[in-house]
């Protein structure tokens, strides 16, 4: 028998003084750390985390410690491939062809759609990290169709807090668990900030620092929580605004903070005659041209007792009461409103809708006001506020909150999350020390001033779209609507039936084109997004879509580009397959005109370098933009004769300026001829390289005066002006009371002078533009017959996988090669389910055949998996036996993305304000497979094949050794 | 003496899997890999991890603990899996306490892997020589890494600072600080193995609300003219007494 | 534990080999006493060693199966002073140099007077050598027990009764072989042979019996909360930490339905003991009967030492229960 020879672990010292290390940043998930790469012989031997980076300080997470297995997956795609003509979509049978022809083919195509109608080019992106770029060739091919992953991921987390505090969770701002002594998260199990988040949670564990978790099920973080509270999905907002209701029933809020930094004191004007009906009353100041937030508003002052301009010197407002204006109007503070608004959202209320024990929600109400208001934090940081008002410290009330998708992947999240932003705000912690802090460019107006066009004139052939594609409407007249109060997006976002959709809606793009309802589009370019998977609510349907022809023989959806590295789900579908690089392969940038990774003391961006040239044939997809972009002439990307005027993407990125001499970039460091300046400047023909000498990453650091109170905080306020993060330096006031959605609701009422919408909606925005949170049923259940579903079902991400791109991965797959319906064991035995077998979970939409697993960590009315880890079979290219197709499911199938809609008809099974995919709505009901039934999930779907260009799949061993052969 | 060992505080553990993939990625390429995978695309994909995050639940609904366990090689003091080995190919390091496996001498008999109480040993069935966790003990001493590299690969990776390591023997050493303030325990006591690697406990924050806090002078609804609630409806002096 | 095949035919073979050199010594002491007839040296030792090598040789190729690296098994005498497996790597080759040379002196009928103890009892060289095999049968009989016995924490196995056993079993196949062997090569002395195998059999059944019922009421001394260190009586594992299974997944569970578990009890019980005893008991000359007896006992035997393995409970095994 012969032997290999291996070593003693402490034989021979490893090769590894001969090693090279480059730094760039991961992107094994959105977090973005900042890794090292170490090579041995051209191959990685290990990535770890870089030490000096502010994000992840030197730690890493399981995904990023499996790049290596990232950049050898046999699913890598290396060829661009043009289905095979007369082969079906689905079919996975491609050819491959060269990029100059893929790009003759697709240029062609699209200038023909430029120049004709432009909104008849869809693109959309998903978990990418590079808006700005793929906004801006949206933008200037002149479609009005483009949108990123936010839509389907969590807009209301976006949308509800922005719209209130002007800066939200996710990407834009975040607990500050360093000062915290009460953490409640919310409906968090992994998060985009992934690695950051633990080690905060665990230096605030480790000081002592108390961490409740609201969530239907104890996983993850909220294993190491000190108390759980579990709570029935979808009916947070009951238990917030009971909270809210017991807070001011007691007097635990900070008064002070109400009166001066929110909106609470200020005056509403309660004639119903009025055509200003809810709004605020406002002082003979006219209103400014702009969108800040004018400080023009009344209070009615305490000292005085009568009205005065808010903030006026000496006064203090009211903020319970009601009064007469000297014109006789009625009005009220908008705290008394609140007040009345939570008057019967008592804790008993509460607890029979959430499940939660009356006593806990008091107890929790009380533990948050307590702490608060007890045990404040006092930093000598002295700073000016907005009104010129010298402070000599900085004060906090530690209690930090995190709420993320357990809020936002429901109908009534929008809601809900505007009840968390008030709690927050009553608790007086919005950017102050141990409370919820902003991450740069946040905090920002309310609403941002990023507007869309209001009008389908502003798509026009042969020229870029007129405004942006994605904005912050302020009021009705910014929706982007036709004459006729149509939709002019293709998602039917910023129309009436989802005014304030800022992220899109991404999840109904499919159907809708396959519908041809607002109307049919030509070309569909999907940018990684597994739209044929997991990122598609009634997946198998939506598959369905993909492949339907109309009556002449002509796919309903004329053309779809796919560009993915690997050979996912959705690949299989495209018409055009465009292989992008892996992020060991490119350069990418965390603009600060995206999402990038700043930190609360100041703005951080970072970029990615190529550590390996791309594989085989394929191409960075920012590199097929800028070609074609160039190809087909568009303004930005052009000389003014025409010629092309970037000749890649790293020299985009470096000489691009929003507009000329703006001197606002992709990147905000080392701008200026010599890379002295930050935030604005001229280009720096070496700054790739000052990024890459520093970590790949810039990190700005705002004086500590600038740091906290930033709403208010003239000197942030005007830094941020000057460094043209922000157009006005006006204060943000947070919005207790929502004028915003007030003026949506009066345009229902019929009042203002503002667009109304058309009769069939006005009833829709009428009561979901309340301009207070309100508690409604998420509106999947309002159409369910909750005696046969009565169970509900969500899905949350495992921190060693990242949606459906890791099944690739060697290592991570052996840690989640299929997945479990996890059932409270009460509730298995219930419905004579075993531990371990096979059973069946079905909703009104769709059924899926599983395997249960018992479980104590789950509430008894929530049934819940892992997200995406059930593939479809040959995707990935796994062999068609893979334990993720066989054993393993995705509870997509019983998802729904349209729900009946109440005035006959179908709307999005989305939140009526945002338009964000209430993937956490479903009701179900469990029971057990029969014997006979095979031991598989359901449904099963043909295999695919491997695609040409892909590495044919390892046989039965894989021995990774880099560098050398052992 | 000492006794270089691991120390897992199950408080602050999330079950990331972190320490479990840079792990796999540290030793593959080293001198203890490769680490072979078997079926790495295909079916029932396994194959040799040193350290592994296990899921436990502790009590029923709703006072239930999810408990996420990493698990390597504890570097027992009194190893039951080294003096069972017939080649010597185990063996516990004099100067360090690390227990090793010399691939060179391993016969692949796995009778180790049968002495372990702990399942800490993985048999390498491509090799055919039995693995195990090294303690990194060609980062620990490497010349070749900056100086606070020279820490095991899982330590360096979790985010949560829940592996700690250093010398137990070593009274003021930050795991022999960690393991006595903390109630710091070992697995299976039972056998007399003396794991080197110890656990830490979940702790519990808890608050108290007195009454009296919620009612307080202060209370910021009487600016506004408006008492608290009043939290007792029990009868007061007025309706008793009679003066 | 997942019982291996290679190790079940080491234990099993050797234990038949060690027996039967124990049966044929018991036939040159019990002659050299002049308790039974005196038989062909040539004939009947040299020729019973042989099978007894045969037996032997078979145990050592099955064992190196269960070897990752058969050609470094020289390695393995090493450790003598910790190690039983060790121990059991040098008393085997040991005992088949011993075995091998008795032979040997038994073919040429070499017979060096060593001793005159009087003028009917001369003990010559064989029975000398005969004697250290002996004795090495036993020392390798104790070593493959205690590599099973010394391990504490397999509750099952940590009992005398497992190098017990192991001695009773061997010498019972043994004795048995003998008594199949005599009854072709020394018809006068199947009597004698199948004598002590009945008393070895029903030796080593009541043995094995005491240990069922022993094992039956062990209580594991390692719990999920030793496991893991929480003291709580409902105590679940969700997860091992890989879906796809690992080493300690596989090789420390037998992976057998509960049906065939009980199944397999009563089987070996009738295999190795009842049908052999009633066998021996009626056919005690008829070399067809004694056969059969033999078969039946070493398929019996090998039911018996997967049962053994299979029944050891590990305690790594609380870490690896169910996968989600
Ligand atoms: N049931 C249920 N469904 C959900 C959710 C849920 O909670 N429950 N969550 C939703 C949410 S929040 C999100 S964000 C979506 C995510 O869903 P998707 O956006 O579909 O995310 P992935 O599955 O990661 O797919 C991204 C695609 O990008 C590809 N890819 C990976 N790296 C690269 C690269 O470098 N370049 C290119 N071009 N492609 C690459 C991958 O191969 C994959 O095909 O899922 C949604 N779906
Ligand atoms: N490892 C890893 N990290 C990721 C991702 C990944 O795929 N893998 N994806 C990234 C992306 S795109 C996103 S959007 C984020 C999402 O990160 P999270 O917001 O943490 O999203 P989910 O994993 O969907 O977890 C949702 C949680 O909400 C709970 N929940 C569901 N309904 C309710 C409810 O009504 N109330 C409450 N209180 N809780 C509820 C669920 O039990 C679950 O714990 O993670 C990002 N980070
Ligand atoms: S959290 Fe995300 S970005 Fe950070 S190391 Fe892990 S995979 Fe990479
Ligand atoms: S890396 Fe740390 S937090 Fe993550 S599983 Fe391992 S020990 Fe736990
Ligand atoms: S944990 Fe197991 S392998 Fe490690 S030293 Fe202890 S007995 Fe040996
Ligand atoms: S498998 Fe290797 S290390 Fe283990 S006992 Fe056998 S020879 Fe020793
Ligand atoms: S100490 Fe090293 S070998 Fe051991 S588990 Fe940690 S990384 Fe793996
Ligand atoms: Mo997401």
């Amino acid at each position: 028998m012969a032997s290999t020879p291996v070593h003693d672990p402490i034989g021979s010292p490893s090769a590894d003084a001969n090693l090279e290390v480059r730094t760039t940043t991961c992107y094994m998930c959105a977090c973005r750390c900042g890794i090292r790469v170490h090579l041995n012989g051209g191959e990685i031997r290990y990535i770890d985390g870089n030490p000096n980076h502010p994000l992840n300080k030197g730690v890493i997470c399981a995904k990023g410690s499996s790049g290596i297995m990232k950049q050898h997956s046999p699913a890598r795609l290396t060829q661009p491939l043009r289905r095979k003509p007369g082969a079906k979509r689905g079919d996975g049978e491609f050819e491959p062809i060269s990029w100059e022809e893929t790009f003759r083919l697709l240029s062609d195509r699209l200038e023909h759609i430029r120049k004709t109608d432009p909104k008849k080019f869809a693109l959309f992106t998903g978990r990418d990290q590079m808006q700005a770029l793929t906004g801006l060739f949206a933008r200037q091919f002149g479609t009005p169709n483009y949108a990123a992953h936010g839509g389907f991921c969590s807009v209301n987390m976006a949308a509800g807090l922005i719209y209130t505090i002007g800066g939200s969770f996710w990407e834009f701002g975040g607990p500050d668990l360093d000062r915290a002594k009460l953490f409640v998260m919310i409906g968090t199990a992994e998060d985009h900030h992934s690695n950051p988040l633990k080690i905060a949670i665990s230096k605030f564990k480790r000081d002592g620092g108390r961490f409740i978790s609201i969530n239907p099920v104890r996983t993850g973080y909220s294993a190491i929580a000190d108390e759980w509270v579990p709570i029935k999905p979808g009916t947070d907002g009951a238990l917030m605004l009971a909270i809210i209701h017991e807070l001011i029933a007691m007097g635990l809020y900070d008064r002070e903070f109400l009166a001066r930094y929110t909106n609470a004191g200020e005056l509403v004007n309660l004639d119903e005659a009025h055509d200003e009906f809810g709004m605020f009353v406002r002082s003979e100041v006219p209103k400014e041209e702009g969108c800040f937030d004018p400080q023009n508003k009344l209070w009615w002052d305490r000292i005085t007792n009568r009205p005065v301009i808010t903030h006026a010197e000496g006064a203090d407002p009211f903020l319970f009461g009601e009064f007469t204006m000297p014109d006789g109007t009625k009005v009220k503070p908008s705290f008394q409103l609140l007040q009345e608004r939570v008057k019967d959202y008592t804790p008993d209320w509460a607890s029979k809708i959430t499940g939660i024990p009356a006593a806990t929600i008091h107890r929790l109400a009380y533990e948050m006001g307590v702490t608060a208001r007890d045990q404040k934090v006092e930093l000598p940081i002295a700073w000016t506020d907005a009104w010129g008002k010298e402070h000599e410290t900085v004060t906090g009330n530690p209690v930090a909150f995190h709420a993320m998708r357990g809020l936002a992947a429901h109908s009534n999240g929008f809601h809900t999350i505007r009840a968390l932003g008030i709690l927050m705000s009553m608790l007086g912690t919005i950017d102050r020390p141990g409370g919820f802090r902003h991450k740069a460019p946040f905090p920002r107006p309310i609403p941002p001033c990023a507007k869309t066009p209001n009008t389908d004139r502003a798509v026009k052939p042969d020229s870029p779209l007129d405004g942006m594609p994605l904005g912050w409407p302020a009021d009705p007249d910014d929706l982007f609507v036709d004459d006729e109060g149509n939709p002019v997006r293709i998602d039917k976002a910023f129309s009436w039936e989802y005014p304030l959709s800022v992220h899109g809606l991404m999840h109904n793009v499919i159907t809708n084109a396959w519908r041809g309802d607002p109307y049919p589009i030509d070309t569909l370019l999907i940018f990684m997004a597994n739209m044929g998977w997991n990122s598609t609510m009634n997946t198998a349907e939506v598959r369905n879509m993909l492949n339907d022809k109309n009556e002449s023989g002509e796919y309903k959806i004329p053309f779809l580009v796919v560009c993915d590295a690997f050979q996912s789900e959705m690949t299989a579908f495209a018409d055009l397959i465009l292989p992008d690089t892996t992020y060991l392969e490119r350069y990418d940038v965390m603009s600060m005109l995206d999402r990038p990774i700043s930190e609360f003391d100041g703005p951080v961006d970072s970029i990615r370098v190529p550590i390996f040239p791309p594989k085989g044939d394929c191409k960075p997809f920012q590199e097929v933009l800028i070609e074609l972009a160039s190809r087909l002439k568009l303004p930005a990307f052009s000389n003014q004769d025409g010629t092309r005027k970037f000749r890649d993407y790293p020299d985009f990125i470096v000489n691009y300026e929003t507009a000329p001499g703006s001197g606002i970039g992709f990147l905000s460091g080392f701008r200026g001829k010599g890379g002295e300046k930050s935030m604005v400047g001229e280009p720096n023909p070496r700054q790739l390289e000052m990024y890459e000498a520093n970590d790949c990453v810039h990190h700005y650091e705002l004086p500590l005066s600038y740091q906290y109170m930033r709403n208010w905080n003239k000197g942030y306020l005007e830094w941020s002006q000057r460094n043209r993060i922000t157009r006005y330096a006006d204060p943000i006031q947070l919005h207790i009371y929502s004028e915003v959605l007030q003026s949506f609701r009066l345009a229902a009422q019929g009042k203002g002078i503002t667009r109304k919408p058309p009769k069939h909606l006005k009833q829709r925005v009428e009561s979901f533009f309340d301009p207070l949170p309100f508690y409604y049923e998420p509106l999947e259940t309002q159409v369910t017959d909750l005696h046969k579903y009565p169970l509900s079902a969500v899905t949350q991400r495992p921190m060693a996988m990242y949606h459906s791109w890791d099944s690739q991965n060697a290592w991570l797959r052996q840690i989640h090669a299929h997945n479990y319906l996890m059932v409270n064991a009460s509730t298995a035995k219930a419905a004579g389910i075993e531990d371990g077998s096979w059973m069946w979970i079905e909703s009104q939409w769709g059924k899926v055949r599983c395997m249960c697993r018992y479980s104590e960590s789950v509430e008894p009315g929530t049934v819940w998996t892992w997200n995406a880890i059930g593939k479809s079979a040959g995707a990935w290219n796994l062999s068609p036996d893979a334990n993720e197709s066989r054993l393993g499911f995705l509870l997509n199938h019983v998802i729904s993305e349209e729900l009946p809609s109440k005035s006959g008809g179908v709307v999005s099974n989305s939140d009526p304000v945002t338009g964000q995919a209430a993937w956490f709505d479903v009701r179900v009901r469990i029971y057990p497979a029969q014997p006979e039934e095979p031991q598989q999930s359901w449904p099963q779907f043909e295999p695919v094949k491997p695609m040409p260009g892909t590495q044919p799949r390892l046989g039965k061993w894989l021995q990774y050794f880099a560098g050398k052969k052992k | 003496m000492t006794q270089l060992a691991l120390i897992i505080d199950l408080n602050v553990c999330v079950g990331c899997h972190a320490c479990v993939t840079s792990c796999k990625e540290w030793n593959t390429s080293g001198p203890a890999g490769p680490m072979s995978d078997e079926n790495p695309y295909g079916a029932d994909p396994t194959g040799v991890f040193f350290n592994r995050v296990q899921t436990y639940e502790v009590g029923t609904f709703p006072d239930t603990c999810t408990l996420h366990f990493p698990k390597s090689c504890l570097h027992c003091e009194d190893p039951p899996c080294v003096p069972v080995c017939p080649t010597g190919a185990s063996y516990k390091r004099k100067e360090d306490g690390i227990v090793l496996v010399d691939y060179d001498k391993c016969i692949g008999c796995q009778y180790c892997s049968w002495a372990c109480p702990y399942g800490a040993r993985e048999f390498d069935e491509k090799q055919k020589v039995m693995k195990k966790c090294t303690l990194c003990v060609d980062r620990i001493y490497s010349e070749t890494l900056p100086e606070r590299d020279r820490k095991p690969s899982c330590v360096l990776a979790c985010p949560t600072g829940a592996r700690l390591f250093g010398d137990v023997h070593d009274p003021e050493s930050n795991v022999s600080r960690a393991i006595r303030d903390n109630a710091g325990y070992d697995l299976m006591p039972e056998w007399g193995t003396h794991p080197a690697n110890h656990y830490l406990p979940r702790r519990r924050t808890t608050m108290t609300i007195h009454e009296d806090e919620l009612i307080r002078a202060d209370n910021p609804l009487k600016i506004d003219g408006k008492q608290p609630k009043p939290t007792t409806q029990q009868p007061t002096l007025d309706d008793s007494t009679s003066w | 534990m997942k019982p291996p095949f290679s190790v079940i035919f080491l234990t099993t073979l050797i234990g038949v080999g060690q027996g039967l050199f124990l049966a044929l010594y018991a036939g040159q002491l019990y002659s050299f006493l002049d308790l039974i007839p005196n038989q062909d040296s040539h004939d009947f030792y040299a020729v019973g060693s042989l099978i007894v090598m045969l037996f032997l040789v078979g145990g050592l190729i099955a064992s190196f199966f269960h070897l990752g690296h058969p050609e470094r098994a020289w390695r393995a005498a090493s450790q003598w002073r910790t190690s039983w497996l060790s121990r059991e790597v040098i008393a085997l080759p040991a005992f088949m140099g011993v075995v091998f040379i008795y032979g040997v002196c038994h073919w040429f009928n070499w017979h060096p007077l060593v001793l005159d103890l009087s003028d009917t009892y001369h003990v010559d060289f064989t029975l000398l050598l005969g004697a250290v095999g002996v004795l090495l049968s036993f020392v390798l009989f104790i070593c493959t027990g205690m590599i099973y016995a010394c391990l504490r924490f397999m509750q099952e196995w940590h009992t005398p009764l497992t190098p017990l056993n192991f001695i009773l079993f061997g010498g019972a196949s043994g004795f048995l072989a003998a008594s199949v062997f005599s009854s072709f090569s020394a018809p006068e002395l199947t009597r004698f042979f199948a004598g002590w195998a009945i008393t070895l059999t029903i030796l080593a059944m009541l043995s094995r019996s005491f240990t069922l019922l022993r094992n039956a009421r062990i209580r594991p001394k390692s719990t999920m909360s030793t496991a893991i260190g929480v003291k709580h009586p409902h105590i679940v594992q969700i997860s091992p930490g890989s879906m796809g299974g690992s080493f300690n997944t596989r090789a420390f569970f037998h992976g057998m339905s509960g049906r065939f578990m009980r199944m397999i009890k009563p089987a070996f019980i009738l295999f190795s003991f009842v049908l052999p005893l009633i066998l021996m008991a009626t056919g005690m000359t008829s070399a067809t009967a004694l056969i059969t007896a033999f078969i039946f006992q070493y398929l019996g035997l090998l039911a018996e030492r997967w049962f053994f393995f299979a029944e050891a409970n590990h305690p790594q095994n609380l870490y690896y229960k169910r996968i989600a």
